[in-house]
């Protein structure tokens, strides 16, 4: 299988045991949901995928990347040169407030190209026009001139659209989506989901949506993982966790978590 | 209509600084001084203020620990009667800024409006003079004494008090238990000392512990330049300054600079662990002036 | 253009306030000023001192008072100093350009190395090297700096003759010719290297102790600011896009720490000022600290009111520059 597989992933911080070996694998052309409480390890899990857990932590488990092209048997093992290379050029992330993940006095141009020249070794112009693209395929408006602006400028969703750009500009096969609509307005979220959604059926990402919003994750989700306590307690398609819970505990997940999906996302088929 | 929790911010505790060895030794250095200071008339010491020209420059010996000044003086005896004037007069220095900029600082966050703009203004002039210029200028138009140089000072440093209480009353004020604790009645007397003064003073106590070591060195500074303790007075600042005059007599500077030093970094120690333990991010609020 | 207008108003606002202290502060005291000016015999016979106050306008109410001292300020006039019998003013021009010289060598010190321990402090958190840096800035704070000056110029040129002695210029140099008043940039600019080099060895022991206590205080508060920074998400974001540390850590780390770390250096300098003071008294270096310490001692009071005036001056400008830089650096406020 092509995509991110993860196997008993723990991690370990202060001697408080976070994770307790995670289970979930996230499928290339496919948006798997992790859902849980705040607490349930579950932003922790996309920071560890990534090698960006908090100073000081222990790590353990697998986690394998396959995109066909490149595979990695264990991300986890790899020297940090060697996960730098594949941060943003293999698995990106967007995070949950754009207008904290953006640097306030550093120019969108800046933020959206400095990877690309990095990583693709692009010319100054040819990131620039490349840039430019990503913002159209992102539908923010007059994108040649956003190059010049700076993050207090964008609405928070227009903000959001520009971290997805910056998230895919290295062309990258996996997708940490940590909450990316949390900290928007209700009328806004329903766009930047279209926008995972769609990024994810044309660029055939494997994507890991983190939220512990039901109704987020019954819009574009196509599997669900239920997180508590650092473990999963429940994997299944999203109807059948919404639906048809198996287990007690993501059965009053569902009840107590919100769970009205965003204006014009529709229901759930 | 979820309910607003009314929940009182519990202040850290402050003993866990204790726990800290860099705090324990600056108490332990402190401590040392305090009791020189108390029982420094029983000691085995020479008269600090007795003069004997026979005996001027005299080089560290058996019989002059850390040798004698220009007027054969002993320079061990006029270090440790030092701290008699030294640090009883940083705590009246210290209390006094604290009490004052507290006070005004309350009444600006609290009252707002025109007393806010009046007080803060004056404080922003204060704020436009580096610190030992300004008390350099009021201590000189004041007066050579070491009463003047505590008023200089106390005159240049209430503003950062007054500062960081307004700043913190106008937080507190804004929290949802004063709000609630209005609402259901109490008078804006009443809320200030209830709800607003327990939750600031913690912050304030530590801004005076690292306010402390600052006004040592200003005092002392003071006295260097001749605006401070008169002659024949045994003080730190005027000690070194005699120092100045004699370079090749290196042990008359040496001594009461590291008598400053080490009381001053006693203070600096003690109020970074406090500061610390309390809130790692007051360190924001506290402003950095002086030598 | 209305953030500089805005801060351009305040800071003047300021500087009228800073002649009102002194102005206050002259007036505060009775009769002494008087004597000092006439001396002892003439301030005994009051017709001498009635005409003396007439014409110094001193019988006229304290507001009109003011007006005439603000009018008298305006045209360059801050009175005559007592101690050296001169126009302030012409005093502190010669005074002024050796203390800018010593304060701008100190604060490069300092900036340049506080900085960066600072910043190696901040990404080794809790590590020996960010206790051993936090340690070196506790000291920075705590030493009295007029005793490190008086500690310093025993033992690096009495005892070790690694630094010249006292002064801004050893003895058989001529002062290069008067341009800026800064005598490493004005022997260069007469095309003459061995003054400009000597004049540097000159400096090189006061600046270094009056960068003491300023590199302290930066590495105390640049490092918090540093370490508020590292917690924000867009370092982390910059992080998981793969740079290298190099530039995680100069475009959005050290960008994002710039604005605190500026107001810092702009309060830095009102220390360093101070410290001023204290350092060129030890090291005779003729500049405004030792004027003012000269004026203070002999109750000398319009020079010393004219040090008030100039110090918070420069204060007041070194700060307003710093908003502007302020300005240019930050898009929020450059464009908003």
């Amino acid at each position: 299988m092509t995509g991110l597989e993860i196997t008993g992933l723990t991690l370990e911080l202060n001697g408080r045991r976070i994770l307790d070996g995670v289970d979930v694998s996230a499928p290339a052309g496919q948006v798997t949901g992790l859902a849980g409480e705040s607490g349930s390890g579950k932003t922790m899990t996309g920071l560890a995928v990534m090698g960006l857990q908090p100073a000081g932590s222990k790590v353990g488990g697998t986690v394998s990347y396959d995109d066909g092209e490149v595979q990695v048997a264990d991300l986890l093992s790899l020297r940090p040169g060697a996960l730098n290379r594949m941060r943003a050029r293999r698995i990106a992330m967007v995070f949950q407030d754009p207008s904290s993940s953006l640097q306030p006095m550093l120019s969108i141009g800046a933020q959206l190209t400095d990877h690309v020249r990095h990583h693709l070794g692009l010319s100054r112009q040819a990131a620039r026009t490349r840039a430019v693209e990503l913002l159209e395929r992102v539908q923010v408006p007059s994108p040649e001139a956003a190059l010049k602006r700076y993050p207090h400028q964008f609405s928070g969703g227009q903000l959001q659209r520009i971290a997805f750009a910056i998230a895919i500009a290295c062309e990258p096969k996996v997708l940490i989506a940590d909450e990316p609509t949390t900290a928007l307005d209700v009328t806004v979220q329903a766009g930047v989901l279209r926008l995972l959604r769609g990024l994810t059926d044309d660029l055939g990402l494997a994507v890991l949506l983190v939220t512990h919003d039901l109704g987020v994750m019954s819009a574009v989700a196509d599997t669900v993982a239920v997180m508590r306590h650092g473990v999963v307690v429940e994997h299944g398609s999203r109807y059948q966790v919404i639906r048809e819970p198996r287990t007690e505990y993501a059965r009053e997940l569902v009840e107590s978590l919100p769970h009205t999906p965003p204006p014009g996302t529709g229901e759930p088929e | 209509m979820t309910a607003v929790p009314l929940r009182r911010r519990r202040a850290p505790s402050l003993p866990v600084a204790w726990r800290r060895p860099a705090a324990l030794a600056g108490a332990l250095v402190l401590l040392a001084w305090v009791v020189v200071a108390l029982i420094v008339p029983l000691l085995p010491l020479e008269d600090p203020l007795r003069q004997s020209v026979g005996a001027a420059f005299q080089a560290p010996s058996a019989a002059h620990l850390f040798g004698t000044d220009q007027l054969g003086r002993d320079v061990l005896s006029r270090t440790l009667w030092g701290v008699r004037s030294s640090l009883p007069l940083a705590v009246a220095l210290v209390a006094g800024s604290l009490v004052i900029g507290s006070v005004l600082g309350a009444l600006a966050g609290y009252l707002g409006g025109v007393v806010d703009e009046v007080i803060m203004r004056v404080a922003d002039l204060v704020f436009a003079f580096p610190t030992i210029i300004l008390a350099m200028v009021v201590a000189a138009a004041l007066g050579p004494s070491l009463v003047n140089a505590v008023i200089a000072l106390l005159i240049v440093s209430w503003p950062n008090y007054a500062r960081v209480m307004r700043a913190l009353v106008l937080g507190a004020r804004g929290q949802e238990y004063v709000i609630a604790g209005r609402l259901l009645g109490a008078g804006p007397l009443t809320s200030l000392r209830r709800d607003v003064l327990p939750n600031v003073s913690a912050p304030m106590l530590v801004l005076a512990m690292l306010d402390f070591g600052n006004q040592i060195l200003l005092l002392a500074g003071l006295s260097f330049l001749g605006l401070g303790a008169v002659p024949p007075t045994p003080e730190w600042g005027s000690m070194v300054a005699d120092g100045v005059v004699q370079f090749s007599s290196w042990w008359l500077a040496t001594f009461p600079g590291l008598a400053i030093f080490s009381v001053v970094v006693a203070f600096n120690l003690i109020g970074d662990s406090l500061r610390d333990a309390l809130d790692p991010r007051t360190a924001g609020a506290v402003q950095g002036s002086s030598i | 253009m209305r953030y500089l207008a805005i801060r351009l108003g305040l800071s003047a606002v300021l500087l009228v306030g800073v002649t009102i202290i002194t102005f206050v502060l002259t007036n505060l005291v009775p009769g002494d000023p008087i004597t000092a000016a006439l001396g002892e015999r003439a301030a005994g016979d009051p017709k001498i001192v009635a005409a003396y106050r007439e014409a110094q306008g001193l019988d006229k109410p304290p507001v009109v008072q003011y007006f005439v001292y603000l009018g008298n300020l305006l045209h360059g006039d801050l009175g005559t100093s007592i101690g050296t019998r001169n126009p302030v003013v012409q005093d502190l021009a010669y005074a002024f350009p050796a203390t800018a010289e010593l304060a701008v060598f100190a604060i490069l010190v300092a900036v340049v190395i506080g900085l960066t321990l600072a910043l190696v402090a901040a990404l080794r958190r809790n590590r020996l090297s960010d206790q051993l840096i936090r340690a070196v800035s506790v000291v920075g704070i705590s030493v009295p700096t007029f005793w490190l000056a008086v500690a310093a110029y025993f033992l690096f040129f009495f005892v070790l003759h690694w630094t010249p002695g006292s002064g801004r210029l050893s003895a058989f140099y001529d002062a290069p010719p008067r341009v800026t008043g800064l005598f490493t940039v004005d022997a260069l600019l007469a095309g003459q290297p061995d003054v400009a080099g000597d004049a540097l060895a000159h400096l090189v022991l006061p600046g270094m102790v009056l960068a003491v206590y300023t590199l302290g205080l930066l590495v105390r508060f640049a490092r918090s600011s540093i370490l508020d920074v590292l917690n924000q998400d867009y370092v982390r974001a910059a992080r998981a896009k793969g740079l290298p540390g190099r530039r995680v850590i100069t475009a959005y780390l050290l960008r994002g720490a710039l604005l605190p770390i500026l107001t810092i250096v702009g309060l830095a300098f009102g220390s360093l000022l101070s410290g001023a003071v204290l350092t060129e008294q030890v090291f005779a270096w003729g500049g405004i600290g030792q004027y003012a310490y000269r004026a203070s001692t002999a109750l000398d009071l319009p020079s010393i009111m004219g040090v008030g005036l100039i110090v918070g001056a420069v204060y007041i400008t070194v700060n307003f520059v710093i908003d502007v830089v302020y300005g240019f650096v930050d898009p929020r406020v450059r464009v908003g």
